[in-house]
């Protein structure tokens, strides 16, 4: 079964047109991450999806039932946002249990469910507080649990950690990941953060301009880009893009290659002077300018002595590459 | 709250300079209440003398207790301007919420409408208002001099809300909307106690003006019934002999719920501003 459907979903503000002819299914039980730069329409979608905006054309399909005139409350979704957005004047344990209380359950229901969250959140002891009362990951896990606790179809996630600190940011992705994995539901979740896309994605939806560039397990997305802007998109330090400096390449063609593919070589196809080294310990990043003045990521394992200044030439294996057009589109048959 | 900025020789100017102000703003006040305890001799030879065994006189309260229904125009004042800032706040807050939440044709065209009346004394208008309330038989009620309160409120009270509310985090609102939440209770629960600092301003900012007005109660409500403290202390004040003890006495105890409303105002402002918000 599929947890959402959208067909031809367009969005117009005014004359702007954020949404262009959305198509994309969620599976039941997958985790979907739209990623994009800010900007991108990703929200936006999100929103649309939740029934926070209406879409201006195509049709939205939550579980078997089309939404587009359903309102937020009975789409069967639950929404996590960046801000937090606690109700400032109710307690942890009241702001969970809202949404349960507008549907008309049971008090006995809301408490169960509540407290059932609250478990699994770590929040028991907080129950009493108020939002005001809590660090910023307290608050956080407060509207993971309040979404929750209403059983959705669909779990919505708007950049959630963003506000986070990195160390927390860290846990909380972990605890998300598992919470995906108790509750086997149907996530999208989106961040602007490829790091984020990469690690808990099931499936990436690459989005720019309001358009989707491009959809697929991370690994599809990272070993086979559909374009420039995909491939530069994922991955860190990001792919390099060079026009002059590798030799065979076609005029107007463009070679991708990303920095841990590259590897010194005393014979290698590019030379180029070392301008900076960053130590990782674990990994080593060199720039390189090249002979033809562009700059190279190059990304090496472990600990390398390579001192800037240095004159290096690096190599690449030819499986390794991408080829860009000029309209930055994927050219499968390469340099022929 | 940042200790180390704070330089003693700063906070001390700032002292300084607020002692002053309030030194100013206050005399007159004072001048007021120490010669309403005065004879009325002592008040011209020494206006600016505390009152003395001597010279200590309670005339004017009684004056102005014996004269005219002093409490009825209490009474009126209070009603009037209690029940126009609570209109000027209600229906200026739901206006200015939907101006500040809603995308709807002519939003922008309607905020600006709105804000017309800032610019506008609606006492260009006692003519034809004297007109209607004539038509509509609300000459020489409290009703006509509440109604016309709130018109002239409205106008800055949406202007001022309306900002505030486009600040209030949307987030917090699209909540309320997945909770399941009407519109009117995302309004009242969620953004009224938030904005709650902007309403204390503009309560303030209406009050003092309503009470003190003597125009619209001496054109729309003359009436000894209908009589608000303004216009009923006037009758102190004649052509030729003004009673000064009296309207000395007057005007000291018509600051008094001024400042017990304003003392309610304020608290609510400082809370606001304490109050967690959204992060």
């Amino acid at each position: 079964m599929t947890a959402l459907k959208l067909e031809n979903v367009n969005k117009f503000f005014g004359s702007v047109h954020v949404l262009k002819d959305i198509n994309l299914t969620v599976e039941d039980g997958e985790f979907v991450v739209f990623v994009g730069p800010s900007g991108c329409g990703k929200s936006t979608l999100l929103r649309v999806i939740a029934g926070l905006e209406d879409a201006s054309s195509g049709t939205v399909t939550i579980g078997d039932d089309v939404v587009n005139t359903v309102p937020p409350a009975k789409r069967g979704i639950a929404m996590v946002f960046q801000s937090y957005a606690l109700y400032p004047h109710l307690t942890v344990k009241d702001n969970m249990g809202l949404g349960l209380k507008q549907e008309g359950q049971p008090r006995a229901v809301v408490e169960e469910r509540v407290s059932k969250a609250s478990k699994m959140l770590d929040l028991e002891e907080y129950a009493t507080r108020r939002p005001a009362e809590l660090s910023g990951g307290q608050r956080q896990r407060v509207a993971i649990g309040r979404a929750i606790v209403r059983d959705p179809k669909l779990f919505l996630f708007d950049e959630p950690l963003s506000n986070l600190d990195a160390a927390l940011r860290m846990n909380t992705r972990v605890e998300i990941a598992e919470l995906h994995r108790t509750l086997s539901a149907s996530m999208i979740y989106v961040t602007h953060d490829q790091i984020e896309a990469m690690t808990l994605a099931d499936k990436i939806v690459v989005l720019r301009d309001g358009r989707v560039e491009q959809v697929g397990t991370p690994m599809e997305l990272y070993n086979n880009p559909a374009n420039r802007f995909v491939a530069s998109f994922l991955g860190s330090p990001s792919m390099n893009f060079l026009e002059r400096s590798v030799p065979d390449v076609p005029d107007g063609q463009t070679i991708g290659i990303r920095p841990e593919h590259l590897r010194l070589a005393q014979s290698g196809r590019i030379s180029g002077m070392v301008t900076h080294v960053e130590r990782l310990g674990g990994d080593t990043n060199l720039l390189v300018n090249t002979d033809q003045g562009e700059t190279v990521t190059v990304r090496l394992f472990g600990q390398d002595p390579t001192e800037v200044g240095d004159v290096v030439r690096l190599e690449f294996a030819e499986d390794n590459a991408f080829y860009f057009n000029e309209a930055q589109e994927r050219i499968f048959e390469a340099a022929a | 709250m940042t200790q180390t900025r704070r330089i003693p020789g700063t906070a001390i100017a700032a002292h300084a300079v607020l002692i002053t102000y309030t030194i100013i703003a206050l005399f007159p006040v004072f001048v007021i209440l120490i010669n309403s305890f005065k004879t009325r001799r002592a008040i011209f030879r020494d206006p600016l003398g505390l009152p003395t065994e001597e010279t200590f006189s309670l005339i004017g309260y009684q004056t102005v207790f014996k004269q005219g229904d002093f409490f009825l125009y209490f009474q009126n004042s209070m009603i009037v301007t209690v029940v126009s800032l609570t209109l000027i706040l209600l229906f200026g807050a739901m206006a200015a919420f939907a101006l500040a939440e809603y995308r709807f044709k002519g939003n922008t065209p309607m905020g600006l409408y709105l804000a017309l009346g800032i610019m506008i004394p609606i006492r260009i208008g006692t003519v034809a208002i004297l007109e209607m309330m004539v038509s509509t038989g609300l000459v020489n009620t409290l009703v006509a001099l509440i109604l016309v309160y709130t018109a002239q409120g409205l106008p800055l009270a949406v202007f001022i809300l309306s900002e505030f509310m486009k600040g209030v985090s949307d987030d917090l609102k699209n909540a309320g909307r997945i909770d399941g939440l009407s519109e009117y209770k995302i309004f009242f629960r969620l953004v009224l106690p938030l904005v709650r600092p902007a309403m204390a301003t503009v309560a303030v900012f209406n009050m003092i003006p309503i009470w003190n007005d003597l125009w619209f109660p001496l054109i729309l409500a003359p009436a000894e019934e209908v009589k608000t403290l303004t216009l009923g202390s006037q009758v102190f004040i004649g052509q030729f002999v003004t009673d000064w003890n009296a309207v000395l006495s007057a005007l000291s105890m018509a600051i008094l719920p001024v400042m017990v409303l304003y003392v309610i105002f304020s608290r609510q402002l400082i809370r606001g501003i304490t109050s967690g918000a959204v992060k």
